[in-house]
């Protein structure tokens, strides 16, 4: 079993955070993992994105040019890694930047309006823990309660925005789950 | 051994240093490898250390002499522009018989180059770098894990043979995160440093001078200091050659040499082929100096195998040493890339499949 995910989005809309909290998650779930970063030459306000690999095996190759899943936060990086997803994966798109579709038929494709739920729930800096939620209980890649902890864990040190976090990753579940 | 973390490769490096008892940082910050800077200086204080960043690499190289000189566990963290630039103070170093670690996290050149992982200081490392004969002892991790292990391995090496010790990693190395599990405590005191240090003939209870130089006038000493070094760098060949075979119990028609993040895309290559019904072979030196020449024979002459490929991410460096070191007992050949541009595993599947 390995998975690959790709999450992408605008720098600041917590991309790189959330690969690390599935990272996590899977870490602590007995899986060995990878977490590997864009760091070229990227223009501000560019696309930001992380690759997590997920595997029952010691990792060989960390750089995946198809990976399994993709989750957009944006449209630019929709343009650019939907043509790339291996077949079956899941391609969560956020609707609310997003306003078009994969063009796959060979995926699994969601569209979740995350960053309106974000902003619903009060703070739209949580738009990707909604996404999160979405992709992990679509993909089922992870047991949710895994996700719950490493979500806990990445916020312990602003334990007060734990509460809002938590609903946004419920949010995330149930449009996933739709 | 204690919990399994998530760490990125360069802050898991600031920590394995300061678990191996080095409390004496000194650097500058260059991309790929700054985040062991941003870990050092908060950590450091933590635990009663030093990082002072030096006005730059050629400074930094000097420092390290230093604190070295006078017997204190240290090193330093660079990448490729940088580590040119300390290359002289390395030599200084190498030839003063001092023990020092330095990092350093590829990223392409020649030049500025780019930030994008590469192997291109392959020959800076294993062949000088800096001016005179002397060679580092050099260690190439393919994975957080194994970086932690290297960084607290070299220290005691460094002492060992009082000698610089190079890990040689990557951007990819530096940046990834993997799940590292630290060694329990090795903070030890360098056990012979008064075998050099300039702490005072007092402080060590000694009447013989310390002197840490390595200027040599008279051809004869300097003759025999070169061959006082040369011994270090044969004893070190004799005992510290480290390499993982992968793959190499079947009959395999080829075999690969890769080294560092290279090997894990090869590993990924190897498993496909496997699949397929096809069998290669794959030694990855861990030390790329001194270079575990026999291993590499030994896996080459094996009666199924027909050609070797040295894949590295630079222009052809490695092949030359096994070029060298299988004396045209098999065919050699080469693949790579430069520019952080790393070859995929289907890539690597064609290369081999070209040589069946």
């Amino acid at each position: 079993m390995q998975h690959e995910v790709m999450f992408a989005g605008f720098g600041g809309q917590g991309i790189l955070s959330i690969g690390k909290i599935l990272a996590h998650a899977a870490m602590e779930s007995g899986y060995e993992v990878a977490w590997v970063p864009s760091y070229g030459p990227e223009m501000r306000g560019g696309t930001a994105y992380c690759l997590v690999v997920i595997s029952d095996r010691p990792i060989g190759s960390p750089i995946i040019k198809n990976p399994k899943h993709l989750i957009a936060m944006n449209l630019p990086s929709l343009k650019k890694f939907a043509p790339v997803v291996k077949p079956n994966g899941v391609v969560l798109i956020n609707s609310s930047l997003a306003p078009e579709r994969s063009g796959r038929d060979d995926v699994d494709e969601i569209r979740v309006p995350v960053s309106d739920i974000a902003k619903d729930l009060g703070s739209i800096r949580a738009a990707n823990i909604v996404a999160l939620g979405s992709f992990v209980a679509r993909s089922k890649i992870l047991d949710f309660e895994s996700i719950r902890e490493a979500v806990k864990e990445e916020f312990r040190n602003k334990e007060k925005l734990i509460p809002l976090e938590m609903e946004a990753l419920d949010r995330g579940k149930a449009e996933a789950l739709k | 051994m204690g919990k399994k973390i998530l760490m990125k490769g360069n802050e898991a490096i600031g920590e394995a240093a300061i678990r191996a008892g080095c409390l004496n940082y000194f650097a500058y910050p260059i991309t790929p490898q700054s985040e062991v800077a941003e870990y050092l200086v908060k950590r450091m204080p933590e635990v009663g250390g030093v990082f002072v960043q030096g006005e730059s690499e050629v400074a930094v190289g000097y420092m390290i002499f230093g604190a070295s000189g006078a017997g204190a566990r240290v090193f330093t963290t660079s990448s490729s522009p940088g580590v040119s630039l300390m290359s002289e103070a390395i030599s200084y170093i190498a030839g003063a018989q001092c023990p020092a670690v330095f990092v350093n996290i590829i990223r392409g050149g020649p030049g500025l180059g780019g930030i994008l992982p590469s192997q291109g200081d392959y020959f800076q490392a294993t062949k000088g770098g800096g001016h005179g004969d002397y060679h580092m002892l050099v260690m190439a991790p393919a994975s957080v894990q194994e970086a932690v292990e290297m960084v607290m391995l070299a220290f005691p090496l460094a002492e060992k043979y009082r000698n610089p010790v190079m890990i040689l990693g990557d951007g990819l190395i530096g940046q990834m995160m993997e799940p590292v599990e630290f060694p329990d405590d090795l903070r030890t005191e360098p056990t012979n440093k008064d075998s050099w240090a300039t702490s005072g003939m007092k402080s060590r209870g000694s009447t013989e001078r310390n002197l840490v130089k390595s200027l040599y006038l008279d051809p004869t000493q300097l003759n025999d200091h070169n061959l006082n070094l040369k011994a270090k760098y044969d004893q070190m060949k004799a005992e510290e050659v480290r390499y993982e075979p992968y793959n190499t119990d079947g009959d395999y028609k080829i075999l690969i040499v890769s080294f560092g993040t290279m090997s894990r895309v090869c590993r990924t290559a190897i498993d496909f082929l496997k699949e397929e019904g096809i069998e290669v072979g794959m030694i990855r030196p861990q030390t790329v100096f001194p270079f575990p020449d026999a291993p590499i024979r030994d896996a080459a002459v094996k009666e199924s195998c027909k050609a070797v490929i040295s894949i590295e991410m630079n222009m052809g460096q490695m092949v030359e040493d096994v070029e060298r070191c299988l004396k045209g007992q098999r065919p050699v050949h080469w693949y790579g890339k430069c520019g952080g541009d790393v070859p995929t595993p289907e890539e690597i599947m064609e290369v081999i499949k070209e040589r069946l």
